[in-house]
Protein backbone atom coordinates (compact mmCIF):
# COMPACT_ATOMS: atom_id res chain seq x y z
CA UNK A 1 0.00 0.00 0.00
CA UNK A 2 3.18 2.66 0.40
CA UNK A 3 3.43 3.33 -3.60
CA UNK A 4 -0.34 4.90 -3.93
CA UNK A 5 -0.26 8.50 -5.78
CA UNK A 6 -0.34 11.29 -3.14
CA UNK A 7 -2.15 14.90 -3.07
CA UNK A 8 0.52 16.64 -1.69
CA UNK A 9 -1.22 20.14 -2.05
CA UNK A 10 -4.55 22.13 -2.16
CA UNK A 11 -5.71 25.60 -2.70
CA UNK A 12 -8.56 27.77 -3.25
CA UNK A 13 -9.93 31.07 -3.29
CA UNK A 14 -12.69 32.86 -2.19
CA UNK A 15 -15.91 31.91 -2.99
CA UNK A 16 -18.75 34.82 -4.00
CA UNK A 17 -21.11 35.89 -5.63
CA UNK A 18 -22.35 39.66 -5.43
CA UNK A 19 -19.88 41.55 -7.14
CA UNK A 20 -18.14 38.72 -8.63
CA UNK A 21 -14.62 37.91 -8.35
CA UNK A 22 -13.00 41.23 -10.29
CA UNK A 23 -10.45 38.54 -11.49
CA UNK A 24 -10.92 36.66 -15.01
CA UNK A 25 -11.43 32.87 -15.45
CA UNK A 26 -7.73 32.56 -15.72
CA UNK A 27 -6.51 34.56 -13.11
CA UNK A 28 -8.62 33.44 -10.96
CA UNK A 29 -7.53 29.81 -11.32
CA UNK A 30 -3.70 31.13 -11.26
CA UNK A 31 -4.72 32.39 -7.71
CA UNK A 32 -5.83 28.95 -6.30
CA UNK A 33 -2.49 27.15 -8.34
CA UNK A 34 -0.71 29.47 -6.57
CA UNK A 35 -2.31 28.78 -2.84
CA UNK A 36 -1.57 24.85 -3.70
CA UNK A 37 1.93 25.13 -4.68
CA UNK A 38 2.34 27.00 -1.26
CA UNK A 39 0.75 24.45 0.49
CA UNK A 40 2.45 22.19 -0.84
CA UNK A 41 6.29 23.73 -0.44
CA UNK A 42 6.63 23.39 -4.30
CA UNK A 43 7.98 25.85 -7.07
CA UNK A 44 6.72 26.47 -10.01
CA UNK A 45 9.15 25.21 -11.75
CA UNK A 46 8.60 21.70 -10.23
CA UNK A 47 5.36 21.58 -11.49
CA UNK A 48 5.67 19.43 -14.73
CA UNK A 49 2.50 18.40 -15.41
CA UNK A 50 -0.91 20.35 -15.86
CA UNK A 51 -4.36 18.79 -16.35
CA UNK A 52 -6.75 21.43 -17.24
CA UNK A 53 -10.85 21.23 -16.84
CA UNK A 54 -12.50 20.97 -20.39
CA UNK A 55 -12.44 24.40 -21.55
CA UNK A 56 -11.55 26.28 -18.71
CA UNK A 57 -8.01 26.78 -19.89
CA UNK A 58 -4.88 25.29 -21.63
CA UNK A 59 -2.14 23.45 -20.10
CA UNK A 60 0.17 25.75 -22.33
CA UNK A 61 -1.22 29.02 -20.77
CA UNK A 62 -1.28 27.86 -16.80
CA UNK A 63 2.27 26.53 -17.59
CA UNK A 64 3.48 30.06 -19.14
CA UNK A 65 1.65 32.27 -16.46
CA UNK A 66 2.70 30.15 -13.19
CA UNK A 67 6.65 29.81 -14.89
CA UNK A 68 6.89 26.15 -15.69
CA UNK A 69 9.37 25.60 -17.73
CA UNK A 70 9.59 22.32 -17.20
CA UNK A 71 5.91 20.67 -18.71
CA UNK A 72 5.86 17.36 -19.74
CA UNK A 73 2.61 16.11 -19.21
CA UNK A 74 -0.42 17.68 -20.18
CA UNK A 75 -4.09 16.36 -20.69
CA UNK A 76 -7.64 16.96 -20.16
CA UNK A 77 -10.20 14.25 -18.96
CA UNK A 78 -13.09 15.32 -20.98
CA UNK A 79 -16.22 14.14 -18.40
CA UNK A 80 -17.53 17.28 -17.40
CA UNK A 81 -18.02 17.98 -13.11
CA UNK A 82 -16.21 14.23 -13.11
CA UNK A 83 -12.78 15.30 -14.58
CA UNK A 84 -11.24 16.55 -11.31
CA UNK A 85 -11.73 13.45 -9.70
CA UNK A 86 -10.76 11.27 -13.09
CA UNK A 87 -7.94 13.58 -13.11
CA UNK A 88 -6.70 11.87 -9.65
CA UNK A 89 -6.66 8.88 -11.59
CA UNK A 90 -4.70 10.18 -14.66
CA UNK A 91 -2.66 12.49 -12.63
CA UNK A 92 -1.57 9.76 -10.13
CA UNK A 93 -0.93 7.35 -12.90
CA UNK A 94 1.17 9.94 -15.09
CA UNK A 95 3.45 9.99 -12.00
CA UNK A 96 3.85 6.61 -11.01
CA UNK A 97 4.62 6.16 -14.70
CA UNK A 98 7.18 8.53 -14.48
CA UNK A 99 5.71 10.99 -16.85
CA UNK A 100 5.80 13.58 -14.25
CA UNK A 101 6.73 14.00 -11.26
CA UNK A 102 4.10 16.71 -9.73
CA UNK A 103 1.02 17.38 -11.62
CA UNK A 104 -1.12 20.45 -11.41
CA UNK A 105 -5.15 20.17 -11.63
CA UNK A 106 -6.60 23.05 -11.29
CA UNK A 107 -10.64 24.31 -11.78
CA UNK A 108 -12.71 27.32 -11.49
CA UNK A 109 -14.60 29.95 -13.08
CA UNK A 110 -16.77 33.09 -12.83
CA UNK A 111 -19.85 31.03 -12.90
CA UNK A 112 -21.78 33.74 -11.28
CA UNK A 113 -20.53 37.15 -12.69
CA UNK A 114 -19.40 35.52 -16.40
CA UNK A 115 -21.22 33.50 -18.32
CA UNK A 116 -23.75 32.13 -15.76
CA UNK A 117 -25.92 28.69 -16.76
CA UNK A 118 -28.96 29.81 -18.26
CA UNK A 119 -27.12 31.71 -20.38
CA UNK A 120 -24.52 29.48 -21.81
CA UNK A 121 -27.57 26.87 -22.87
CA UNK A 122 -28.32 28.78 -25.87
CA UNK A 123 -24.87 29.25 -27.22
CA UNK A 124 -22.83 26.34 -28.57
CA UNK A 125 -24.68 23.06 -29.22
CA UNK A 126 -21.02 21.73 -29.52
CA UNK A 127 -19.88 22.03 -25.95
CA UNK A 128 -23.40 20.06 -24.51
CA UNK A 129 -22.97 16.59 -23.73
CA UNK A 130 -24.47 14.94 -26.35
CA UNK A 131 -23.69 17.40 -29.14
CA UNK A 132 -25.92 17.05 -32.22
CA UNK A 133 -27.74 14.48 -30.33
CA UNK A 134 -29.34 16.90 -27.99
CA UNK A 135 -29.55 19.58 -30.40
CA UNK A 136 -31.54 17.36 -32.81
CA UNK A 137 -33.76 15.38 -30.55
CA UNK A 138 -33.76 17.19 -27.18
CA UNK A 139 -33.36 20.86 -27.75
CA UNK A 140 -36.70 20.78 -30.20
CA UNK A 141 -38.57 19.60 -27.02
CA UNK A 142 -37.43 22.45 -24.63
CA UNK A 143 -35.26 19.95 -22.98
CA UNK A 144 -32.63 22.17 -22.84
CA UNK A 145 -30.06 22.15 -19.54
CA UNK A 146 -28.85 19.67 -17.15
CA UNK A 147 -31.91 19.72 -14.16
CA UNK A 148 -33.94 18.84 -17.00
CA UNK A 149 -32.31 16.42 -18.51
CA UNK A 150 -32.02 14.81 -14.35
CA UNK A 151 -35.02 15.53 -13.58
CA UNK A 152 -36.48 13.19 -16.01
CA UNK A 153 -34.56 9.85 -14.04
CA UNK A 154 -35.43 11.83 -10.82
CA UNK A 155 -38.93 11.93 -11.55
CA UNK A 156 -39.03 7.98 -12.33
CA UNK A 157 -36.89 7.25 -9.34
CA UNK A 158 -39.66 8.87 -7.16
CA UNK A 159 -42.32 6.76 -9.80
CA UNK A 160 -40.75 3.27 -8.95
CA UNK A 161 -39.31 3.82 -5.31
CA UNK A 162 -41.42 6.49 -3.75
CA UNK A 163 -38.92 8.90 -3.29
CA UNK A 164 -40.23 12.02 -1.93
CA UNK A 165 -39.79 16.04 -2.25
CA UNK A 166 -39.09 15.85 1.13
CA UNK A 167 -36.42 13.55 1.22
CA UNK A 168 -34.59 15.52 -1.59
CA UNK A 169 -35.12 18.36 0.24
CA UNK A 170 -33.37 16.40 3.35
CA UNK A 171 -30.06 16.78 1.19
CA UNK A 172 -30.50 20.46 0.54
CA UNK A 173 -30.96 21.07 4.07
CA UNK A 174 -28.03 18.79 4.90
CA UNK A 175 -25.54 20.95 3.22
CA UNK A 176 -27.10 24.04 3.53
CA UNK A 177 -26.24 23.34 7.38
CA UNK A 178 -22.64 21.94 7.02
CA UNK A 179 -22.45 25.55 4.88
CA UNK A 180 -22.77 27.41 8.52
CA UNK A 181 -19.50 25.64 9.78
CA UNK A 182 -17.52 26.94 6.66
CA UNK A 183 -16.85 30.75 6.45
CA UNK A 184 -15.98 29.93 2.60
CA UNK A 185 -19.06 28.88 2.01
CA UNK A 186 -21.66 31.47 -0.37
CA UNK A 187 -24.32 30.19 2.26
CA UNK A 188 -22.71 30.76 5.75
CA UNK A 189 -24.68 32.52 7.31
CA UNK A 190 -28.19 32.28 5.60
CA UNK A 191 -29.97 29.28 7.49
CA UNK A 192 -32.77 27.09 5.60
CA UNK A 193 -35.84 25.31 6.97
CA UNK A 194 -37.67 22.09 5.38
CA UNK A 195 -40.50 25.08 4.96
CA UNK A 196 -37.92 27.47 3.33
CA UNK A 197 -37.06 24.31 1.01
CA UNK A 198 -40.34 23.42 -0.22
CA UNK A 199 -41.59 27.01 -0.55
CA UNK A 200 -38.48 27.94 -2.82
CA UNK A 201 -39.95 28.32 -6.66
CA UNK A 202 -40.26 25.17 -8.66
CA UNK A 203 -37.69 25.52 -11.17
CA UNK A 204 -38.23 21.84 -13.76
CA UNK A 205 -40.47 19.45 -11.28
CA UNK A 206 -39.32 17.89 -9.42
CA UNK A 207 -36.57 20.01 -8.77
CA UNK A 208 -36.84 23.51 -6.90
CA UNK A 209 -34.97 26.22 -6.71
CA UNK A 210 -33.03 24.74 -3.55
CA UNK A 211 -32.61 21.38 -5.23
CA UNK A 212 -30.06 23.19 -8.31
CA UNK A 213 -26.11 23.90 -7.31
CA UNK A 214 -24.92 27.69 -7.02
CA UNK A 215 -23.48 29.67 -9.56
CA UNK A 216 -20.25 31.02 -7.77
CA UNK A 217 -17.10 32.92 -8.46
CA UNK A 218 -14.17 30.66 -7.53
CA UNK A 219 -11.21 28.31 -7.87
CA UNK A 220 -10.09 25.59 -6.33
CA UNK A 221 -6.60 23.42 -6.91
CA UNK A 222 -4.38 20.29 -6.27
CA UNK A 223 -1.44 18.78 -6.81
CA UNK A 224 0.02 14.64 -7.06
CA UNK A 225 3.07 13.46 -6.74
CA UNK A 226 3.82 9.86 -5.88
CA UNK A 227 4.62 8.32 -2.36
CA UNK A 228 7.96 8.79 -2.47
CA UNK A 229 8.47 12.69 -3.31
CA UNK A 230 5.65 13.32 -0.76
CA UNK A 231 7.52 12.06 2.00
CA UNK A 232 10.85 14.68 1.16
CA UNK A 233 7.65 17.47 1.52
CA UNK A 234 6.80 19.10 4.25
CA UNK A 235 3.13 18.34 4.59
CA UNK A 236 0.82 15.51 5.72
CA UNK A 237 0.12 13.96 2.44
CA UNK A 238 -3.42 12.10 1.37
CA UNK A 239 -3.02 8.72 -0.32
CA UNK A 240 -5.34 7.82 -3.11
CA UNK A 241 -6.09 4.31 -1.89
CA UNK A 242 -8.19 3.45 -4.88
CA UNK A 243 -9.28 5.92 -7.94
CA UNK A 244 -11.57 4.73 -10.84
CA UNK A 245 -14.11 7.12 -13.39
CA UNK A 246 -16.69 5.56 -15.72
CA UNK A 247 -19.65 6.00 -18.33
CA UNK A 248 -22.70 5.61 -18.85
CA UNK A 249 -24.25 3.19 -22.03
CA UNK A 250 -24.81 5.01 -24.11
CA UNK A 251 -22.82 7.95 -22.95
CA UNK A 252 -24.01 10.06 -25.58
CA UNK A 253 -28.09 9.77 -25.00
CA UNK A 254 -30.18 9.92 -22.11
CA UNK A 255 -33.13 8.47 -22.48
CA UNK A 256 -32.14 5.29 -24.32
CA UNK A 257 -30.18 3.11 -21.54
CA UNK A 258 -31.82 -0.23 -20.82
CA UNK A 259 -31.52 0.89 -17.18
CA UNK A 260 -32.03 4.34 -16.56
CA UNK A 261 -30.38 4.72 -13.45
CA UNK A 262 -26.94 3.75 -14.36
CA UNK A 263 -24.22 5.92 -14.43
CA UNK A 264 -20.69 5.63 -15.00
CA UNK A 265 -20.46 5.59 -10.79
CA UNK A 266 -22.14 2.44 -11.22
CA UNK A 267 -18.87 0.80 -13.03
CA UNK A 268 -16.30 2.81 -11.66
CA UNK A 269 -17.24 2.30 -7.52
CA UNK A 270 -17.14 -1.15 -7.42
CA UNK A 271 -13.25 -0.82 -8.71
CA UNK A 272 -12.44 1.77 -6.78
CA UNK A 273 -13.07 0.15 -3.73
CA UNK A 274 -11.48 -2.89 -4.89
CA UNK A 275 -8.51 -0.94 -5.47
CA UNK A 276 -8.88 0.24 -2.12
CA UNK A 277 -9.71 -3.14 -0.54
CA UNK A 278 -12.15 -0.87 1.67
CA UNK A 279 -15.97 -1.16 1.45
CA UNK A 280 -18.64 1.62 1.29
CA UNK A 281 -19.03 1.27 5.21
CA UNK A 282 -15.31 2.05 5.56
CA UNK A 283 -15.77 5.46 4.86
CA UNK A 284 -15.60 8.20 7.76
CA UNK A 285 -17.15 10.37 4.86
CA UNK A 286 -18.07 11.72 1.86
CA UNK A 287 -18.30 14.60 -0.72
CA UNK A 288 -20.65 13.27 -3.54
CA UNK A 289 -20.75 15.71 -6.25
CA UNK A 290 -24.30 17.72 -5.93
CA UNK A 291 -25.05 19.87 -9.08
CA UNK A 292 -28.52 18.71 -7.99
CA UNK A 293 -30.09 16.78 -4.93
CA UNK A 294 -31.36 14.04 -6.30
CA UNK A 295 -27.80 13.44 -8.09
CA UNK A 296 -26.22 12.84 -4.62
CA UNK A 297 -29.30 10.02 -3.91
CA UNK A 298 -28.42 8.10 -6.76
CA UNK A 299 -24.75 8.39 -6.32
CA UNK A 300 -25.60 6.98 -2.92
CA UNK A 301 -27.08 4.02 -4.12
CA UNK A 302 -24.72 3.96 -6.88
CA UNK A 303 -21.49 3.82 -4.79
CA UNK A 304 -23.30 1.38 -2.78
CA UNK A 305 -23.94 2.80 0.39
CA UNK A 306 -27.50 1.42 0.40
CA UNK A 307 -29.43 -0.48 -2.22
CA UNK A 308 -31.08 0.70 -5.78
CA UNK A 309 -34.73 2.26 -4.38
CA UNK A 310 -33.50 3.13 -0.93
CA UNK A 311 -31.27 6.41 -1.04
CA UNK A 312 -34.66 8.66 -0.01
CA UNK A 313 -34.54 6.35 3.29
CA UNK A 314 -30.79 6.53 3.57
CA UNK A 315 -31.16 10.57 3.65
CA UNK A 316 -33.11 11.34 6.68
CA UNK A 317 -33.14 11.44 9.93
CA UNK A 318 -29.54 12.97 10.08
CA UNK A 319 -28.04 10.25 8.72
CA UNK A 320 -25.36 12.35 6.00
CA UNK A 321 -25.26 15.43 8.69
CA UNK A 322 -22.15 15.89 10.59
CA UNK A 323 -22.43 13.36 13.40
CA UNK A 324 -25.05 10.97 11.25
CA UNK A 325 -23.80 7.80 10.25
CA UNK A 326 -22.01 9.19 6.78
CA UNK A 327 -21.02 13.11 6.89
CA UNK A 328 -21.55 14.37 3.45
CA UNK A 329 -20.47 17.38 1.76
CA UNK A 330 -19.24 19.13 5.27
CA UNK A 331 -18.13 22.10 3.30
CA UNK A 332 -21.59 23.02 2.03
CA UNK A 333 -21.37 20.89 -1.41
CA UNK A 334 -22.31 22.68 -4.82
CA UNK A 335 -25.62 23.34 -3.02
CA UNK A 336 -24.53 25.60 -0.39
CA UNK A 337 -20.74 26.04 -0.17
CA UNK A 338 -19.83 26.76 -4.21
CA UNK A 339 -19.88 25.49 -7.59
CA UNK A 340 -16.10 25.11 -8.20
CA UNK A 341 -16.65 21.72 -10.47
CA UNK A 342 -16.39 19.16 -7.75
CA UNK A 343 -12.37 20.82 -7.39
CA UNK A 344 -13.95 21.83 -3.68
CA UNK A 345 -14.97 17.96 -2.99
CA UNK A 346 -11.51 17.15 -3.22
CA UNK A 347 -10.31 20.17 -1.02
CA UNK A 348 -12.61 19.36 1.30
CA UNK A 349 -11.98 15.67 1.53
CA UNK A 350 -7.94 16.35 2.14
CA UNK A 351 -8.70 18.87 4.73
CA UNK A 352 -10.88 16.66 6.52
CA UNK A 353 -7.80 13.99 6.38
CA UNK A 354 -5.61 16.49 7.36
CA UNK A 355 -7.86 17.40 10.47
CA UNK A 356 -7.84 21.02 9.55
CA UNK A 357 -11.92 21.13 9.51
CA UNK A 358 -12.21 22.99 12.64
CA UNK A 359 -15.98 22.92 13.93
CA UNK A 360 -16.38 20.59 10.55
CA UNK A 361 -14.03 18.46 11.35
CA UNK A 362 -15.21 14.42 11.04
CA UNK A 363 -13.71 12.87 14.26
CA UNK A 364 -10.35 10.73 13.26
CA UNK A 365 -11.63 10.87 9.83
CA UNK A 366 -8.57 8.41 8.54
CA UNK A 367 -10.28 7.03 4.96
CA UNK A 368 -13.45 9.47 2.74
CA UNK A 369 -14.97 9.20 -0.64
CA UNK A 370 -15.24 11.45 -3.24
CA UNK A 371 -17.15 11.69 -6.03
CA UNK A 372 -17.71 13.56 -9.61
CA UNK A 373 -20.67 13.66 -12.21
CA UNK A 374 -20.23 15.44 -15.47
CA UNK A 375 -22.48 15.27 -18.69
CA UNK A 376 -25.30 12.98 -19.17
CA UNK A 377 -24.00 10.67 -16.09
CA UNK A 378 -20.08 10.32 -16.42
CA UNK A 379 -19.23 9.03 -13.06
CA UNK A 380 -15.71 9.49 -10.92
CA UNK A 381 -14.66 8.23 -7.40
CA UNK A 382 -11.48 8.12 -4.78
CA UNK A 383 -11.46 6.59 -2.11
CA UNK A 384 -8.28 8.62 0.09
CA UNK A 385 -6.66 8.12 3.13
CA UNK A 386 -4.29 9.60 5.91
CA UNK A 387 -1.10 9.20 5.07
CA UNK B 1 -46.21 30.22 -41.24
CA UNK B 2 -42.86 31.22 -42.24
CA UNK B 3 -39.65 29.94 -41.10
CA UNK B 4 -38.93 33.09 -39.21
CA UNK B 5 -41.53 33.34 -37.27
CA UNK B 6 -40.55 29.38 -35.52
CA UNK B 7 -38.10 30.67 -33.04
CA UNK B 8 -37.31 27.51 -31.32
CA UNK B 9 -34.40 25.16 -31.88
CA UNK B 10 -34.99 23.06 -34.74
CA UNK B 11 -32.98 20.06 -35.60
CA UNK B 12 -30.06 20.29 -38.37
CA UNK B 13 -30.97 18.02 -41.38
CA UNK B 14 -28.03 16.34 -42.01
CA UNK B 15 -27.17 12.25 -42.72
CA UNK B 16 -29.53 9.60 -40.57
CA UNK B 17 -31.49 12.60 -38.88
CA UNK B 18 -32.71 14.67 -41.68
CA UNK B 19 -33.62 11.25 -42.86
CA UNK B 20 -35.75 10.47 -39.46
CA UNK B 21 -37.24 13.99 -40.32
CA UNK B 22 -38.04 13.42 -43.20
CA UNK B 23 -40.66 10.70 -42.71
CA UNK B 24 -42.26 12.72 -39.71
CA UNK B 25 -42.91 15.53 -42.54
CA UNK B 26 -44.53 12.55 -44.24
CA UNK B 27 -46.84 12.00 -41.62
CA UNK B 28 -44.27 8.79 -40.40
CA UNK B 29 -42.68 7.87 -37.54
CA UNK B 30 -40.42 5.81 -38.57
CA UNK B 31 -37.16 4.11 -36.28
CA UNK B 32 -33.82 2.25 -37.65
CA UNK B 33 -34.63 -1.62 -37.08
CA UNK B 34 -31.29 -4.13 -37.50
CA UNK B 35 -31.99 -6.20 -40.58
CA UNK B 36 -29.26 -8.85 -38.79
CA UNK B 37 -31.12 -9.05 -35.71
CA UNK B 38 -33.97 -7.02 -35.88
CA UNK B 39 -33.31 -5.08 -33.09
CA UNK B 40 -35.15 -1.27 -33.03
CA UNK B 41 -33.13 1.66 -32.26
CA UNK B 42 -33.66 5.30 -31.51
CA UNK B 43 -31.58 7.92 -31.60
CA UNK B 44 -30.27 7.04 -35.40
CA UNK B 45 -26.77 5.09 -35.47
CA UNK B 46 -24.70 3.69 -38.24
CA UNK B 47 -24.12 0.56 -36.67
CA UNK B 48 -26.44 -2.17 -34.50
CA UNK B 49 -24.53 -2.11 -31.28
CA UNK B 50 -26.24 -5.57 -30.54
CA UNK B 51 -25.13 -7.28 -33.12
CA UNK B 52 -22.88 -5.44 -34.81
CA UNK B 53 -24.40 -5.29 -38.13
CA UNK B 54 -24.52 -2.23 -40.52
CA UNK B 55 -27.46 -3.54 -42.19
CA UNK B 56 -30.43 -1.66 -41.71
CA UNK B 57 -33.79 -0.04 -42.71
CA UNK B 58 -36.13 2.61 -41.50
CA UNK B 59 -39.52 0.44 -40.14
CA UNK B 60 -42.85 1.81 -39.26
CA UNK B 61 -43.26 2.38 -35.41
CA UNK B 62 -46.85 1.47 -34.40
CA UNK B 63 -46.77 4.90 -32.87
CA UNK B 64 -48.37 3.83 -29.85
CA UNK B 65 -46.66 3.77 -26.52
CA UNK B 66 -46.67 4.74 -22.64
CA UNK B 67 -45.04 7.69 -21.12
CA UNK B 68 -42.24 6.71 -19.80
CA UNK B 69 -40.99 9.76 -17.65
CA UNK B 70 -41.18 13.50 -17.74
CA UNK B 71 -40.77 16.95 -16.05
CA UNK B 72 -42.21 20.43 -15.95
CA UNK B 73 -39.75 23.02 -16.91
CA UNK B 74 -42.00 25.61 -14.85
CA UNK B 75 -38.92 28.15 -14.89
CA UNK B 76 -37.51 27.94 -19.25
CA UNK B 77 -34.04 27.50 -19.14
CA UNK B 78 -33.67 28.90 -22.75
CA UNK B 79 -34.99 31.79 -23.77
CA UNK B 80 -37.01 30.80 -26.99
CA UNK B 81 -39.39 29.10 -24.55
CA UNK B 82 -39.65 30.93 -22.70
CA UNK B 83 -43.69 32.18 -23.34
CA UNK B 84 -44.08 28.23 -23.27
CA UNK B 85 -43.80 28.07 -19.67
CA UNK B 86 -44.64 25.54 -17.94
CA UNK B 87 -44.40 22.56 -20.29
CA UNK B 88 -43.45 19.59 -20.04
CA UNK B 89 -40.73 17.93 -21.83
CA UNK B 90 -41.49 14.16 -21.81
CA UNK B 91 -40.00 10.13 -22.92
CA UNK B 92 -41.92 8.36 -23.99
CA UNK B 93 -41.39 4.98 -24.63
CA UNK B 94 -42.75 3.18 -27.74
CA UNK B 95 -44.37 -0.32 -28.08
CA UNK B 96 -40.86 -0.93 -30.05
CA UNK B 97 -38.91 -0.84 -27.03
CA UNK B 98 -37.46 2.88 -27.97
CA UNK B 99 -37.83 5.87 -26.53
CA UNK B 100 -37.90 9.59 -27.87
CA UNK B 101 -37.48 13.08 -26.11
CA UNK B 102 -40.92 14.57 -26.81
CA UNK B 103 -43.95 16.87 -25.58
CA UNK B 104 -47.55 15.51 -24.70
CA UNK B 105 -49.90 17.96 -25.78
CA UNK B 106 -53.17 17.22 -24.61
CA UNK B 107 -52.87 17.57 -21.28
CA UNK B 108 -51.66 19.77 -18.59
CA UNK B 109 -48.76 18.89 -17.03
CA UNK B 110 -50.26 18.29 -13.76
CA UNK B 111 -51.95 15.54 -15.23
CA UNK B 112 -49.09 13.48 -16.66
CA UNK B 113 -49.17 9.87 -15.01
CA UNK B 114 -46.14 7.52 -16.07
CA UNK B 115 -47.36 4.82 -17.91
CA UNK B 116 -49.94 6.54 -19.27
CA UNK B 117 -50.77 5.04 -22.38
CA UNK B 118 -50.27 8.00 -25.59
CA UNK B 119 -50.07 7.98 -29.24
CA UNK B 120 -48.01 10.04 -31.94
CA UNK B 121 -49.48 13.39 -33.94
CA UNK B 122 -47.17 15.76 -35.78
CA UNK B 123 -46.78 18.95 -35.81
CA UNK B 124 -45.54 20.53 -38.80
CA UNK B 125 -43.57 24.15 -37.31
CA UNK B 126 -42.46 24.71 -40.36
CA UNK B 127 -42.43 24.12 -43.76
CA UNK B 128 -39.36 21.78 -43.44
CA UNK B 129 -39.62 20.53 -40.12
CA UNK B 130 -42.53 18.46 -38.53
CA UNK B 131 -42.21 16.90 -35.30
CA UNK B 132 -43.61 14.48 -33.24
CA UNK B 133 -45.30 14.97 -30.25
CA UNK B 134 -47.80 12.67 -28.46
CA UNK B 135 -51.56 12.90 -27.03
CA UNK B 136 -52.09 10.93 -24.09
CA UNK B 137 -55.26 8.43 -24.98
CA UNK B 138 -57.67 7.01 -22.93
CA UNK B 139 -58.61 10.30 -21.18
ZN1 LIG C 1 -28.40 -6.18 -34.91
Amino acid sequence: MANEACIVGIGETKYCRGEGSGMSQLALQLSACSAALADAGLKARQIDGIMPFPNLGSAEGFAANLGCENLRFAATINMGGAAPVASLQAAGAAVKAGAADYVLVPAGWNGYSGRRAAQTLSEQVSSIPGGAIARDFYFPYGLTSPPQWYALMARRHMHLYGTTAEQLGAIALAMRKHAQLNPNAVMNGKDMSLDDYMASPMITDPYRLFDCCLETDGAAAMIVTTAERARDLAGSPVRILGVAAGQPYPADEITNRKDIFMTGLTIAAPQAFKKAGLKPSDMDFAQIYDCFTFEVLQQLEETGFCERGEGGAFVEDGRIELGGALPVNTHGGLLSEAHVLGMNHIVEAVRQLRGECGARQVKDAEVGVVTGWGDFGDGSIAILGTA
Amino acid sequence: MSNSDYKKPLPALEGLTQEFYGFCREGELRFQRCASCQAWRHVPREMCAQCGSMDWSWEASSGRGKLFTWTVAARPLHAAFADDAPYAPAVVELDEGVRLVTEIVNCKPVDLEIDAPVEVIFDAVTPEITLPKFRRTGL
